[in-house]
């Protein structure tokens, strides 16, 4: 998929003034932050198990070909058979020869953030291979030709009334006199409607929410069972999953599965919880004859080792889209690219480079709430920052910006210099002010930085005298 | 050795002003210091103090920011406790320092000492000297906004309202969806202004809801931006930072506000 | 170099050594009970879970229940069973209104009937392998999905299941295809956060408890 990360201050401006997305943002907030607060003070030990989570994943992080060695020799003991692809070129590539040997035309789909990032719909479809999503939100945002907007809820930018209109549209073999007033009315008919593609699929693609080496297993995570029909129906079961996604053992899984529900959408446990390992055995009746597993580099590697390497411990829960402010504002499409909200804000740049995706890490007030909700415990504030400084360092940041605090810095470095700047500042400013004690303009200053503040906001006013030159008057009786 | 003296002896504490509570409004710092003498305290103001340096750092401009917090150091290291009108200061000395100079060899082990030791004022006077009270009072009905440095770096919600609940004639109203942003974040107000209003406007709203007259919070960078809101908005709503209505300091108009 | 060589290079270029310890992670003190209180939790999360459960302390009624259950329902009097000594030694022939047969479920089959592995008690879940005997699919492409569960097999938490399950695979040499961990019925929120039951797999997840 195309970034369109370069553009969001036009894509934020966009997003603000779309009635219906701002609709449909307002439940995201309502909705998961409550349920996810409830679902945690029900389980004393989260906070140990973040802990524990967040130490599973870095020892697995400081080893990782190891681990991942380790899941390989598993799986092809099961009769399994996995695929090392660097980038998203090779990952596509890998895919379709897989499902071209399989000789395919219609492919289900399981939700996969992977498939997202490798852009694998739209290079089956040049192929003359139909891929389905399965997924109720995938489902509607592939009618709508619209990519997934939250890691776990990718339709959560769509109301409910543009369900039906897509539905009406896509539809049109249905009595197209029938009520779909009611929620349910529509879920009866999207199940009905891909009921057929399930069965008639030749090859099943999910994601992975993690892979266990203990085993050879892959692991999804859903809640509508549409990832077991997936990769259970059809001839083939292709798993998508980036190199991080790994773990030693099923205790280790463990850990992980408490805090992932609960996490994302305040459930105790996903409804479907399934651990795939090696193709149909012998003896088996149903189950894909063919297992495989895709597992993606694309820039990932590059941050071990790093300060951002504590983004690789991510298990895609969507709690820092849930409680980021900036998300609330602007939903996940104007980040521009397949990861919304803080971790995409942070994961973003590495994956598509800096030029691209330089005003993600800059859109944060750096308020910390991801970082507090983070089951894995990643310190996203400090990784945003470590993406401002490689910018300021490489002369990406914009030139009045950088003159700005560097002016600040030059006389916060000099004290004597800087009182007499902040007392003429001070003046100045109460003199502009008047008696109105605020401005709704500030006059002299660059607008750069100024009209953003006034053009929304007051500001205002300074007394007029600063504390330092106040406390020496009175200390000193002199002024 | 003489014997042990029979008075405690008044702890030191170094008042970091705040580059925001210097430039607009003194009468934070003149509160602060009020508060802190009245819990036993002898308080000095290093004269060479100007920023904490977080400007610099959130810009990602660790070289300046490392350079200020140097300063800094030298400037307060001597006081037994520094305490800043601010969980935003208060967060880059305690929290971020360390971080900032871990690889600086003479700096590092100096700098985790002085975060060890430094305080957002009302966490200062709550969790270290102890204070539950204030003598202050104010008739009318107030809201508090957490700043999310204070919340989140200093860990402050309940020593605020702790020390406004015992203040005279004064009714708390909690703020709803109190926990969010509203959309300061130093340069962020003025890089991405749209979204940093939407964000303060969701404040306002829900601060009008509350139906106080007052608005207080402990960090000037919050309440400069919330008041400009407000007023902008035609809002009768008042802003304050806390220490001022906690020492009884309210004769200043608000901020933002003209003069009576 | 091949991608894989490639990927293994990179990896062992950057990784650096992590100082994180190796503690025990906790187990949650909830699902570390026994006997009765064990089943009653595992009851009490399924229950919440949205599963319906139904007590059996005779084996021989099962069929008459499947049968009470199917009218309940307005479903038509057939089904497809599971083929594990639990199921298939079940008196159906006493239940000849019943039409029933064994295999891996179609997209005509409405209800299904297998017999779970384990039941975990700490989130009321149900474990199900996949196998000749218990196909996948009979847990996922019926609207009904009946579940035979013992009593006894409920473990109190997720690592009982693995302990248990390690063993009975032969140390994981014998790992099934599928390993289902299922908790309550299908469902979907994504229509304006909307709890709707019932999205692509079972509309109902009907427990038949064995008390043994």
């Amino acid at each position: 998929m195309q970034p369109t990360s370069h553009r969001f201050i036009d894509n934020a401006h966009e997003a603000l003034h779309n009635e219906t997305l701002q609709q449909a943002l307002a439940n995201v907030r309502v909705n998961f932050i409550e349920k996810r607060r409830i679902a945690v003070e029900a389980l004393p030990e989260f906070d140990d198990l973040r802990k524990a989570g967040r130490d599973i994943r870095d020892r697995v992080l400081s080893d990782l070909d190891t681990h991942l060695l380790a899941f390989e020799a598993k799986v092809q003991a099961q009769g399994g058979q996995v695929h090392w692809c660097a980038d998203a070129e090779a990952a596509r590539k890998t895919v379709l020869k897989i499902c071209q040997e399989a000789g395919a035309k219609r492919v289900t789909k399981g939700k996969t953030m992977i498939g997202e990032e490798i852009g694998i719909n739209d290079y089956l479809e040049a192929n003359h291979i139909e891929p389905v999503e399965t997924d109720l939100g995938e489902y509607i945002i592939q009618l709508r030709h619209e990519a997934p907007s939250h890691l776990i809820a990718p339709a959560v930018h769509v109301t409910q009334k543009q369900v039906e209109e897509t539905f009406r549209k896509a539809h049109r073999d249905l009595d197209p006199k029938r009520n779909l007033e009611e929620p349910s009315s529509l879920l009866a008919e999207a199940r009905e409607k891909l009921r057929q593609r399930f069965l008639s699929a030749d090859v099943g693609i999910t994601g992975a929410n993690f892979l266990v080496a203990e085993t050879g297993t892959s692991v999804i995570v859903t809640n509508e069972g549409n990832g077991d029909l997936t990769q259970t129906l059809p001839r083939v079961h292709i798993a998508l999953a980036s190199i991080d996604k790994v773990v030693p053992t099923l205790d280790d899984l463990t850990v992980l599965l408490r805090l992932l529900a609960r996490s994302a959408t305040g459930q105790e446990m996903s409804v479907y919880t399934t651990l795939s390992t090696g193709p149909r055995r012998a003896d088996d009746h149903d189950g894909p004859g063919a297992y495989h597993v895709v597992i993606l580099d694309n820039g990932r590697s590059k941050l071990l080792g790093t300060e951002k390497q504590d983004l690789l411990r991510c298990i895609r829960c969507g709690a820092c889209l849930n409680h980021c402010p900036i998300y609330h504002a602007v939903g996940g499409h104007a980040y521009g690219w397949v990861y919304g909200g803080p971790i995409g804000a942070a994961l973003t740049p590495a994956l598509v480079g800096l030029e691209e995706a330089h005003h993600l890490p800059n859109a944060s007030t750096l308020c910390g709430r991801c970082e507090q909700v983070c089951p894995m415990q990643i310190p996203i504030p400090n990784i945003l920052r470590h993406w401002r400084e490689e910018e300021l360092r490489r002369g990406l940041a914009p030139v009045a910006m950088r003159r700005g605090i560097g002016i600040w810095a030059f006389f916060a470095k000099r004290p004597v210099l800087y009182r007499l700047a902040t007392r003429i500042g001070a003046r100045l400013l109460r003199n502009f002010a008047g008696k109105k004690g605020r401005l709704a303009r500030v006059p002299l200053a660059p607008p750069v930085l100024t009209q953003g503040w006034t053009d929304m906001r007051d500001l205002p006013a300074p007394s007029g005298k600063t504390f330092h030159a106040l406390y020496r008057q009175r200390r000193t009786g002199s002024s | 050795m003489t014997a042990q003296s029979n008075t405690v002896k008044r702890p030191r504490v170094a008042l970091f002003v705040t580059c925001l509570v210097d430039l607009f409004r003194p009468t934070v710092g003149f509160a602060s210091i009020k508060l802190l003498e009245d819990a036993g305290c002898d308080v000095e103001v290093p004269s060479v103090q100007t920023c904490c340096g977080q400007p610099a750092y959130n810009s990602g401009d660790s070289i300046n920011a490392a350079d200020i917090a140097r300063q800094v150091i030298d400037a307060f290291e001597g006081y037994d406790y520094v305490v800043a009108p601010s969980g935003s200061c208060g967060g880059m000395i305690s929290k971020h320092y360390p971080d900032l100079l871990a690889a600086d060899k003479d700096y590092a082990d100096r700098a985790r000492k002085l975060a060890a030791k430094t305080f957002e004022l009302t966490q200062f006077l709550v969790d270290v000297r102890k204070v539950d009270k204030v003598t202050a009072r104010l008739d009318g009905s107030v809201t508090y906004h957490d700043s999310c440095s204070s919340l989140r770096e200093m860990g402050v919600k309940a020593q605020p309202r702790k020390l406004l609940a015992s203040v005279g004639g004064l009714t708390f109203k909690e703020l709803p969806d109190g926990e969010s942003c509203c959309g300061f974040g130093g340069t962020f107000c003025v890089k991405y202004p749209e979204i940093s209003n939407r964000m303060v406007e969701e404040k306002t709203d829900n601060i009008v809801k509350t139906g106080a007259g007052l608005l207080l919070a402990g960090d000037l960078g919050c309440l400069l931006n919330m008041a400009g809101k407000l007023k902008r908005q035609g809002s009768a709503v008042q802003a304050r930072h806390v220490a001022e209505v906690l020492a009884g300091m309210t004769d200043e108009p608000a901020i933002g506000e003209g003069e009576r | 170099m091949s991608d894989r060589d490639n990927i293994l290079a990179s990896i062992r270029n950057h990784k650096r050594p992590s100082g994180a310890p190796v503690v025990t992670p906790p187990t949650p003190a909830r699902g570390q009970v026994e006997g009765e209180e064990r089943r009653d939790l595992f009851v009490k999360m399924a229950t919440a879970a949205a599963a319906t459960i139904e007590v059996v302390d005779d084996p021989e009624m099962i069929p008459e229940l499947v049968g009470q259950y199917l009218a309940r329902h307005n479903l038509p009097s057939r089904l497809v069973l599971a083929s594990d000594a639990m199921v298939a030694n079940l008196p159906w022939a006493d239940h000849p209104m019943i039409a029933h047969r064994t295999g891996p479920a179609t997209g005509q089959d409405h209800v299904a009937l297998t017999s779970a592995f384990a039941g975990i008690a700490e989130t009321g879940t149900l474990a199900l392998l996949s196998g000749p005997e218990t196909p996948t699919t009979l847990n996922f492409l019926p609207e009904h999905s009946l579940i035979l569960l013992q009593a006894s097999a409920i473990r109190g938490t997720y690592e009982e299941l693995w302990r248990d399950l390690r063993d009975a695979t032969n140390g994981g040499a014998d790992w099934p295809r599928t390993v289902n961990l299922i908790t309550g019925p299908s469902r979907s929120a994504d229509i304006e956060q909307k709890l709707l039951m019932g999205a692509h797999g079972p509309r109902k997840l009907h427990i038949l408890l064995l008390n043994d």
